[in-house]
């Protein structure tokens, strides 16, 4: 579509390949975007449950979820709004080591995932199985502020991250796609950033 | 507004009926538009007029993205909430704040001319966003105005200004956008450092006392600006009696 009359831009940085198309690094910051008020969970009262096309339907407590095997995640997060924190580490379980204790059924090809506050996001459920997605309550070895989903958040850090559902409750096994909050509101079902899956239709 | 990424990266509850049935206009691909005018709004805020190529309906509350594009293909793009209301014009209307640090802000700011192209995207976003047929709080905090601005507009415009109570935080006089067009019977505004000689209000920040008193029953609170802010506002109405799932929040932050 040709070039911005005198635009040269500032903030580029060629060299890093960590970046996809049309994000920047935002440093030390972490931009708080949430579409509502702030609950404030108590560990006590938290839960987490995978049901839906499941051979057998689990929920873990807050001190059950910790007892199970730790898992880290070292890399890259992007938001849709152009944002990408890069060399951030979290904390948490594996949603493999979730899903094996609930076992999917063959059926079962897409997750629906959704937070304490009733928000919800849709993934295939391929996204969030091979080592590719957390339920996470440490960022960089400290407890995961509550503006940033604490006490608990999914991160499937390779897609854009209105995927990692905040305050997150639970994931819930489909046969089939179901648009989630945003997916409804006009952003893409599936959200990879290096495609740059930002809206619907892209 | 400000360079606000209006796309929060996650979490919300399900839309209420009222609005989730308002049918929400499908985004485009990205369009040239044409700066047909600028003016200032403050000392670091204007609004740019921007002709469309491919006209398209909008909702109060959205937003569009802006795209640059450097001779060597480097891209900067960043969101921007539509000031001006739904209408038939084919040009919309975002009020931009300068951020000192903003690849994107500053360069709309100190270099683009009446007459250039831009390459934008839009209309996006399908939760903050008001039908213009219920009752709403509106509640903002510096340039998280603007997009209370689109609904005021459309209020005013379509003679529901009785559905409308609209609450705009500024540090000062000189910080107000639309400083001449938003005072009306439907609005207040608080100052939060410095106010006009004989403001009934001295400065502070925004309090209680400041919500529309009776707030109306079942109405839509829609909060934007800052997350410290929006914390704030948030807390204050549901103190005052708003029920968590009827407040819908936009956030922004220094994103460039």
């Amino acid at each position: 579509m040709g070039f911005t009359r005198g635009f040269q831009g500032r903030r580029r940085r060629p060299d890093d390949e960590r970046l996809p198309p049309g994000q920047y690094d935002t440093g030390a910051d972490w931009p708080v975007l949430t579409a509502e008020a702030t609950p404030h969970l108590a560990t006590a009262d938290w839960t987490f449950t995978v049901d839906g096309l499941v051979e057998q339907q689990a929920t873990w407590t807050w001190d059950e979820i910790h007892a199970l095997p730790r898992s880290t995640f070292d890399g890259d997060i992007h938001c849709v709004t152009t944002w990408s924190k890069l060399g951030v580490t979290f904390a948490g379980v594996s949603v493999d080591t979730l899903l094996a204790a609930a076992r999917p059924l063959p059926s079962a090809t897409y997750v629906l995932a959704r937070s304490h506050t009733g928000y919800t996001t849709n993934l295939p459920l391929a996204d969030v199985t091979g080592g590719k997605a957390w339920v996470v309550w440490d960022f960089e070895g400290q407890p995961l502020e509550v503006a940033h989903g604490g006490p608990a958040r999914l991160l499937v850090p390779h897609l854009y991250f209105w995927k990692s559902a905040k305050w997150v409750s639970g994931l819930k096994l489909l046969d089939h796609d179901e648009a989630g909050f945003w997916e409804r509101n006009g952003y893409h079902d599936r959200g990879d950033p290096w495609r740059e899956e930002r809206y619907q239709g892209d | 507004m400000t360079d606000q990424p209006s796309a929060p990266s996650v979490a919300a509850p399900p839309a209420p009926p009222s609005v989730a049935a308002s049918p929400m206009p499908r985004t485009g691909g990205w369009q040239q538009a044409t700066v047909v005018g600028i003016r200032p709004e403050t000392a670091n805020a204007k609004t740019f007029r921007l002709a469309l190529t491919e006209p398209r309906p909008h909702l109060a509350g959205q937003h569009y993205v802006v795209r640059l594009t450097a001779p060597d293909g480097y891209r900067a793009s960043r969101s921007y909430s539509i000031a001006s209301p739904p209408d038939d014009s084919g040009q919309i209307e975002l009020t931009i704040e300068r951020l000192e640090d903003g690849e994107v802000s500053s360069f709309l700011h100190d270099d683009l001319m009446v007459g250039d192209r831009l390459e934008v995207r839009g209309p996006i976003g399908g939760w903050f966003v008001w039908d213009g047929q219920t009752p709403a709080i509106l509640v903002g905090g510096g340039s998280g105005v603007v997009p209370l601005m689109a609904m005021l507009r459309l209020a005013r415009r379509s003679e529901r200004s009785e559905l409308v109570r609209l609450v705009v935080s500024a540090r000062s006089p000189g910080d107000l956008y639309y400083a001449a067009e938003l005072p009306g019977p439907e609005t207040t505004i608080v100052y939060t450092r410095a106010a006009p000689p004989s403001w009934p209000r001295p400065p502070g920040h925004l309090n209680a006392l400041d919500l529309p008193s009776p707030l109306t029953p079942g109405a839509t609170a829609y909060v934007c600006g800052s997350s410290g802010f929006a914390d704030a506002a948030t807390a204050l109405l549901t103190d005052a009696g708003v029920a968590v799932d009827h407040i819908r929040v936009e956030r922004f932050g220094p994103s460039g």
